[in-house]
């Protein structure tokens, strides 16, 4: 048991931290959620990936460095620690990445990897339905066998960052007729340009559009879209999830900036007793999270998979981020209220956290039902 | 970077484990509640044939050198099983002596497990202090030999007989650094940790037993959603406890403590109200792991002193 690094890791961390030296915006960037400030991050992540820092664990054909998932939790760590702007293809980098590197063919990873490491092709996922949201299983959208591929038509919505990417993944019911509702339902890549599409932005809850509905109407999605076998998207979907929920969507670097942001900010107003405790709970909390992490990689890299102890993960962080922002408004004050501090967008983001990825409520059943073997009930 | 446990430590825990859930602690915990130490002084003898106290001696003193990671993954187990006795005061004292002229005269039977020795501030009440073998207490002007002791007191945890170490004695040692009993917080930590993880494993059993509105009281989302708090609360605590066992900064033991502690003591709360009346009573066993979740949240170290030490790092 050792929480050391290899000179490798020690190594890339340096160089990590020099280049962030050099190249993070001295200014924040626009909102992500905007259009300018979008194409700003598009371009952060060139700049990234032409340095190859945009997907360090991956392999370097397709743009990293083959650095492993240690090495990028340490570059997180001090990506984050440099105050670097939010990652524009953190859908796709989180969510399709592991899913093309486990279920896809060689020729889709070449395909789709190299221009989403650059952030040229962004993202975003299509997983959430009018009718389909906790209970994503129920999903209507059909995917309807065609010459040489599948025409999909639907309705998909809550669909982050589609407001300005330029693809998305989802699932489709491509089998009508089979047993249960999360059999014959296949996982496809389409274009958001592409003839039948419709997006809708939808403003989140300041009014930028962070995410949108999707309209398909027969939809032309050849067959070299389709991850895996037909009929299979939920296995292979809920494999990506696992990924979601466990190591990849919110690097514990980004909760250790976090809480020493949080730390500075009460310094500066004073260091108040009242927030003290809560000041500490953000540190040791960060640390939690971090060492939690490390954990799981250590099973992980050890040949576990991670299982439904990724819903801990997921309650935990999203709790977390919420309460550190609402601490940060605290502390500010009658400031607290006002949109323009640095805290305000991080809050919004924050306040989602508890809902996307699957339900907090979903994951205590998780958690109660799988990992301590409590009997199933309904809902 | 290797955050498990090897599979030498995974087996030690499970061999302690098992030794444990043999020994009947129930029985031994009422028993020293009592007053009646002897069955407890034969599981403690037990608990040092295993090594535990051993873990925490230099083998120039005939231990296995001072291990806070095994002793940690160990107090995991002591507490899981709600070991009575000054567990964590005997191995803070050896890791205070080790290194002092008075190292040789004490820390061998320590390890042998010959000797309990309680341990407390000046003016603050040391855990059995009648069922000690040595009473230690720490004075401004260094680490005493305490002559005796006053009346037992209870405590909200009946297995803790807290008792007044008489002043003076024989000065073993100059005052105490700061930071000196970081071994107090973690193992503490860690018993906690033990103590908190057998609330849950109880509670979930009990509620996939008991039925109410014909089906078992587990499968309600409000039961089931209390559980998974609780299982957030503690699966969170235990990496900070073994990361601090590994750093031993007192920062990181400071917020092992805290948390492990909190988790503990959340637990036992969900464990009573899941419990129900059951669960308030002192004749059945869940009590004696429920009492002890609370006196343990603020023993060597106040939730209030260790935030202040994580605030106060760096």
């Amino acid at each position: 048991m050792d929480l050391g690094f290899t000179r490798a890791e020690e190594a890339l961390r340096a160089e990590a931290r020099a280049w962030l030296a050099a190249h993070v915006p001295a200014a924040p960037l626009p909102s992500l959620e905007t259009g300018e400030g979008f194409a700003a991050h598009r371009a952060w992540e060139a700049e990234l990936a032409a340095d190859r820092w945009s997907v360090v664990d991956w392999p370097q054909r397709y743009g990293g460095r083959d650095a492993g998932l240690i090495g990028r939790l340490l570059f997180e760590e001090e990506y984050y620690a440099a105050g670097a702007p939010g990652r524009v293809g953190q859908n796709g980098v989180s969510l399709l990445a592991p899913t093309l590197i486990a279920h896809g063919t060689e020729e889709q990873r070449a395909r789709v990897l190299p221009s989403m490491a650059t952030g040229e092709v962004v993202w975003a996922q299509a997983w959430s339905e009018p009718e389909a949201g906790s209970d994503l299983a129920s999903l209507r959208s059909r995917a309807v066998r065609a010459d040489g591929g599948w025409l999909l038509s639907g309705q998909k919505t809550w669909s982050s960052r589609a407001a300005f990417a330029d693809r998305a993944f989802g699932l489709f019911r491509s089998h009508p007729d089979a047993p249960r509702p999360h059999q014959g339902l296949t996982y496809v890549m389409f274009g958001l340009r592409s003839p039948g599409v419709t997006v809708r932005p939808v403003g989140r809850l300041d009014g930028r559009p962070a995410f949108a509905e999707i309209f398909l109407d027969e939809v032309f999605v050849p067959d070299e879209d389709v991850i895996g076998e037909p009929g299979q998207g939920w296995r292979i979907a809920m494999a990506t999830a696992a990924d979601e929920r466990g190591l990849t969507l919110r690097s514990p670097g980004r909760f250790l900036a976090s809480a020493e942001r949080l730390r500075a900010l009460w310094r500066e107003r004073g260091s108040p007793d009242r927030a003290r405790e809560k000041v500490a709970d953000a540190l040791i909390g960060a640390r939690a999270y971090q060492l939690f992490t490390f954990a799981a990689a250590s099973r992980y890299l050890s040949g576990e998979p991670l299982g439904p102890e990724s819903s801990l993960n997921k309650v935990f962080w999203s709790e977390y981020d919420l309460a550190l922002h609402e601490n940060a408004l605290d502390l500010l004050d009658g400031e607290g209220e006002s949109a323009d501090t640095d805290w305000a967008e991080r809050y919004v983001f924050a306040l989602a956290g508890p809902i996307y990825a699957g339900t907090n409520e979903i994951q205590r059943d998780i958690i109660a039902e799988r990992l301590l073997g409590l009997p199933k009930g309904r809902r | 970077m290797r955050f498990l446990l090897d599979p030498e430590q995974r087996d030690f825990a499970r061999s302690l484990d098992a030794m444990l859930t043999a020994a009947d602690t129930p029985a031994v915990i009422r028993d020293w509640s009592r007053g009646e130490h002897g069955r407890g002084r034969a599981l403690w003898s037990r608990v040092a044939e295993a090594g535990v106290f051993a873990l925490a001696v230099p083998e120039e003193y005939e231990g296995l050198g001072v291990r806070p990671v095994e002793l940690a993954v160990a107090f995991i187990e002591l507490g899981r099983h709600a070991v009575p006795g000054p567990l964590v005061e005997t191995v803070t004292v050896a890791s205070l002596l080790a290194g002092t002229g008075q190292a040789k005269r004490f820390l061998p039977g320590i390890a042998a497990g010959e000797s309990t020795a309680t341990l407390a501030r000046e003016g603050s009440p040391a855990l059995d202090g009648d069922a000690a073998t040595h009473r230690f207490s720490l004075s401004p002007d260094g680490l005493r030999l305490a002559p005796g002791h006053g009346p037992v007191r209870g405590s909200l945890d009946p297995a803790r007989r807290l008792t007044a170490l008489l002043p003076g004695g024989e000065l073993l040692g100059p005052p105490t650094p700061p930071g000196a009993l970081t071994l107090a917080r973690l193992t503490t930590a860690a018993q906690a940790l033990g103590v908190g993880l057998a609330l849950l494993d109880r509670t979930v059993t009990y509620v996939g037993r008991r039925t109410q509105f014909g089906v078992p009281v587990g499968s309600f989302q409000a039961v089931k959603h209390r559980l998974a708090d609780a299982k957030l609360a503690l699966e969170f605590a235990r990496p900070l406890v073994l990361g601090a066992a590994l750093t031993m900064a007192p920062a990181d033991v400071a917020a092992a403590k805290v948390t492990a502690c909190e988790a503990a003591y959340t637990t036992a709360r969900t464990a009573l109200q899941l419990h129900g009346a059951i669960g308030y009573t002192a004749e059945y066993d869940l009590s004696l792991w429920l009492t002890k979740a609370r006196a343990l949240l603020t023993a060597w170290g106040t939730p209030r002193e260790c935030r202040d030490d994580v605030l106060g790092a760096a």
